[in-house]
């Protein structure tokens, strides 16, 4: 190993392998890993929770023996296959980018974190072998047999988002090596990943968002449905299963969005600071509600007195860190963390009264409710879900900015020496606008496909 | 990660090739069945495929990070390319269960091929760029052109499109043969022989680059375990020629598998002990514990896996998703629909005191208690509502 220490610090500079590249469109790197991300999410989001749904809907079938379950089940298991080989591209992009626009990042610290994504890999391997023995087993498996090939979809998909977490946990909150001469030596991979405590609150709240996404999205879809007045069992079946793990999960969101905020300031008091738009420290901090960050303060803001230090530290005369504790070069964007951070909350909060409501008009009436506001609010919660989940991810990446691991590493620093980056980015974005029509597309064909009458008995 | 290139040579590269034949023929019907027993062929598994190359790339990244970094920087180009094409395919591939008219099918076949021949070929590059010693070590140190226009890399992408429609040919022929359509089997045959001349020519024309543009590897793979992987190889390929014309095509199948693991395995034998200019494998490796914890995972991993793949052969393989394939007879009894209301309270319950110690036990511990207990009480709550709802919804007949 000494003439690979030689070797590294020849080509290295101080704080990485390769030392700062002339790189001049770090923005848009930037931005075309932000637009995969954005693409890639959603379509998470259904690999994790929608076979759930799946399986649940089919278990329903095998306890009730009533067809309609068992053809909502075929139906959307045609969906959840779609989307997973789309999620599967996405995906593959992603890791493609990790080396193409930061192959310092990489070089760096792939032996640090890189483990996490080889494991990633294994349960994403179980997910793709179970969805076609589920997808392609129809009629050709017993049923029993076939409905248990589908939860190790259900369980690979929870073990994939571990994965996945793992790593960001770590990117956001680096442990499990030292840095010496741009390298990471003493390297403990797997107490980097998951002795991290900073990453469950992170893993529990995007896996509750997954359910509540992928819930709200496809409910929207039969609301919309029966609005428009196509009403049939089929329908409303398929509109109930999704709608209730979305509202259920909804409300126990806030009390885990709860637990990652006093998380963040305590480990990331600059994000914190930024997402709350506080340049001084201050103890008692008040928060503020919507508003604009001039650099100094929040302006046209509802302040409420003392509500930040309640809830970032649970003691409404804590000292919570403002910007002035780190030099303006290491400071995030104040108003996009600000502004993505505020959407989410405020959506958030919508979906946990929306759950609320939901569980008194079950209590009352045991059946779905009948106003036609109910089924606006679910066609309406379907995209905000997307938009608060974007925003979600926006907010703890850019608050992590202008590190790429936090701490230790610039963005900067991470980026690729090559040229054509926009190049890329033009030719990715384009790339993408086809796959969201051709998806579109195809969804709207599945959808409107004739039922498949039940297998004769 | 040799293991994982191989495989994924092998049988992703048998998905490419079956959709390089979605191009081949015209419209007729007859021509029309063969892009079909293509199609169906790789359905159900090459997602599971194209896992491999995901393999690659985190192996890679993990255990060998700054020949990671070189190389993705270095060779962006034709990543980039290959991304796209991966984007088209798995696009197409799912694009192709929505449509309804010859035409659309058409249309998506077109992508599916297109970027078939695409995706091995800017791969097939990136090997030769990496082979023929152009991606030194450094952050885009290399040239971003010719690292993958070159002799090598051109040969080595040709290379790839010609071994992937040869693969595909022999395993559509031995499925021709097992769903019994014995004109698509000769269709298959002709093919899998025709290709085997083009690739086998295009291996040995390739050698001859090797000579004259990449020395080091040419040596590699005309001495010692080198030698050995490259007359392996021709003994495959030999092997599956003489085994298709004698219509023995489930040994064709493991020969040409052969034939092409030997060819990767070949090329990381003659490359050894350089893995990039200056760099050598060992030296290019992370450390120690870093590559045990890898090794631990991936063999945990196996565990899980092996067992997995071999029940997705084997149903692939014996036919059990052919269209023709008998269902089973048996259906379940049905069960009550009663609702378990009992849960509901339990619910409350995990609810009420998952929150409170979440919110207020300011420790881990706080944490392991308070968020298993918040899950069971939606899973409770779930488990008490959705089936009620969903049978009261399955029979209302009054909604607006």
């Amino acid at each position: 190993m000494r003439s690979m220490q030689l070797l590294l610090a020849a080509v290295g500079g101080a704080s990485s392998a390769f030392g700062v590249p002339d790189q001049d469109d770090l923005f848009q790197a930037r931005q075309m890993q932000a637009l995969s991300f954005a693409a890639h999410i959603p379509l998470v989001c259904f690999g994790v929770a929608f076979p759930a749904f799946v399986v649940f809907v089919e278990w329903l079938h095998l306890r009730t023996g009533d067809p309609v379950y068992r053809v909502l089940a075929r139906r959307w298991s045609k969906v959840m296959l779609a989307l997973f080989a789309v999620g599967v591209v996405t995906g593959t992009i992603l890791s493609f980018e990790l080396g193409l626009l930061w192959p310092n990042f990489m070089a760096t610290f792939g032996a640090v974190f890189g483990l996490g994504f080889a494991i990633e890999g294994i349960s994403f391997f179980v997910e793709a072998i179970f969805i076609a023995i589920y997808v392609y087993g129809w009629d050709r498996l017993p049923p029993r047999a076939h409905l248990l090939t589908g939860v190790p979809v259900v369980l690979a998909g929870f073990a994939g988002s571990l994965m996945v977490i793992a790593v960001n946990g770590w990117m956001n909150h680096p442990s499990g090596f030292r840095l010496e001469d741009g390298r990471a030596v003493d390297v403990h991979p797997f107490a980097a990943l998951f002795g991290n405590g900073y990453f469950w609150h992170e893993l529990v709240h995007m896996y509750l968002a997954a359910y509540i996404v992928a819930g709200f999205l496809t409910a929207s879809v039969y609301a919309w449905a029966l609005l428009r007045g196509r009403d049939s069992r089929y329908n409303r079946t398929a509109l109930v299963v999704p709608l209730t793990a979305a509202v259920l999960a909804a409300p126990v969101q806030v009390i885990v969005g709860d637990w990652a905020a006093r998380d963040v300031a305590k480990s990331q008091p600059v994000k914190l600071a930024a997402l709350e738009g506080l340049a001084k420290t201050e103890k008692g901090a008040p928060e503020h509600i919507l508003g604009w960050f001039d650099g100094r303060e929040v302006k046209y803001g509802i302040a409420v007195p003392r509500l930040l230090s309640l809830l970032a530290f649970h003691d409404p005369n804590a000292t919570v860190s403002g910007l002035e504790t780190v030099p303006p070069d290491e400071r995030p964007p104040v108003n996009v963390v600000r502004f993505a951070f505020q959407t989410m909350v405020g959506i958030g909060s919508a979906f946990a009264l929306l759950g609320v409501a939901s569980g008194v008009a079950w209590f009352r009436l045991r059946r779905l409710p009948r106003s036609r506001w109910f089924y606006r609010a679910v066609v309406a919660a379907g995209p905000l879900s997307v938009v608060a989940l974007l925003a979600g991810w926006t907010t703890t990446e850019v608050g992590r900015q202008p590190w790429i691991v936090y701490r230790v590493m610039r963005t900067e620093a991470a980026v690729t020496g090559a040229g054509g980056i926009p190049v890329g980015y033009a030719t990715l974005a384009l790339v993408y606008a086809g796959l969201a029509v051709a998806v579109a597309w195809l969804l709207r064909r599945l959808a409107r496909a004739p039922l498949e009458v039940a297998h004769p008995r | 990660m040799l293991v994982g290139l191989a495989a994924y040579a092998v049988l992703a590269g048998a998905d490419f090739g079956a959709g390089f034949w979605e191009l081949a023929g015209g419209r007729s019907e007859h021509a029309r069945d063969q892009r079909d027993l293509a199609h169906h062929a790789m359905g159900p598994v090459w997602e599971a495929n194209h896992v491999w190359l995901i393999f690659v790339l985190v192996v890679c990244w993990t255990a060998y990070p700054v020949a990671f970094g070189s190389i993705t920087s270095t060779l962006a180009v034709p990543l980039f390319i290959a991304g796209i094409g991966i984007i088209l395919r798995g696009t197409a591939y799912a694009l192709r269960s929505g449509t309804t008219t010859a035409r659309e099918q058409r249309r998506v076949e077109v992508a599916v091929a297109g970027s078939s021949i695409l995706t091995p070929f800017a791969l097939g590059t990136v090997v030769g760029g990496i082979a023929s010693g152009r991606v030194p070590v450094g952050n885009a140190a290399g040239n971003l052109v010719t690292s993958w226009l070159n002799p090598t890399s051109i040969m080595l992408g040709v290379l790839a499109v010609a071994t992937a429609a040869y693969l595909a040919a022999v395993y559509l022929a031995a499925d021709a043969v097992r769903v019994g359509r014995g004109d698509l089997e000769r269709d298959f045959r002709a093919r899998a022989l025709g290709t085997a001349v083009v690739a086998g020519g295009a291996a040995l024309a390739g050698l001859v680059v090797l000579r004259f543009d990449a020395r080091p590897i040419w040596d590699g793979l005309t001495s010692g375990a080198g030698l050995a992987a490259v007359v392996v190889s021709a003994l495959g390929g030999i092997g599956t020629v003489v085994f298709v014309l004698r219509r023995r095509y489930e040994p064709a199948r493991v020969t040409a598998a052969v034939a092409v693991a030997a060819i990767v395995a070949g090329w990381g034998l003659a490359q050894r002990p350089q893995f990039l200019p200056g760099l050598t494998i060992d030296q290019a490796a992370a450390g120690r514990s870093t590559l045990v914890s890898l090794l631990v995972s991936l063999a945990l991993g196996a565990v899980v896996l092996v067992p997995s793949l071999a029940f997705l052969f084997t149903l692939v393989l014996r036919g059990r998703f052919d269209e023709s394939a008998e269902p089973p007879a048996a259906e379940p009894e049905p069960g009550s629909a009663r609702a378990s209301r009992r849960l509901l309270p339990v619910a409350a319950v995990c609810l009420v005191a998952g929150a409170a110690v979440t919110a207020l036990v300011d420790s881990a511990w706080g944490r392991v208690v308070g968020i298993p207990l918040l899950f069971a009480s939606i899973v409770l709550a779930f488990l008490a509502i959705a089936p009620a709802l969903s049978a009261v919804a399955a029979h209302e007949d009054d909604l607006p």
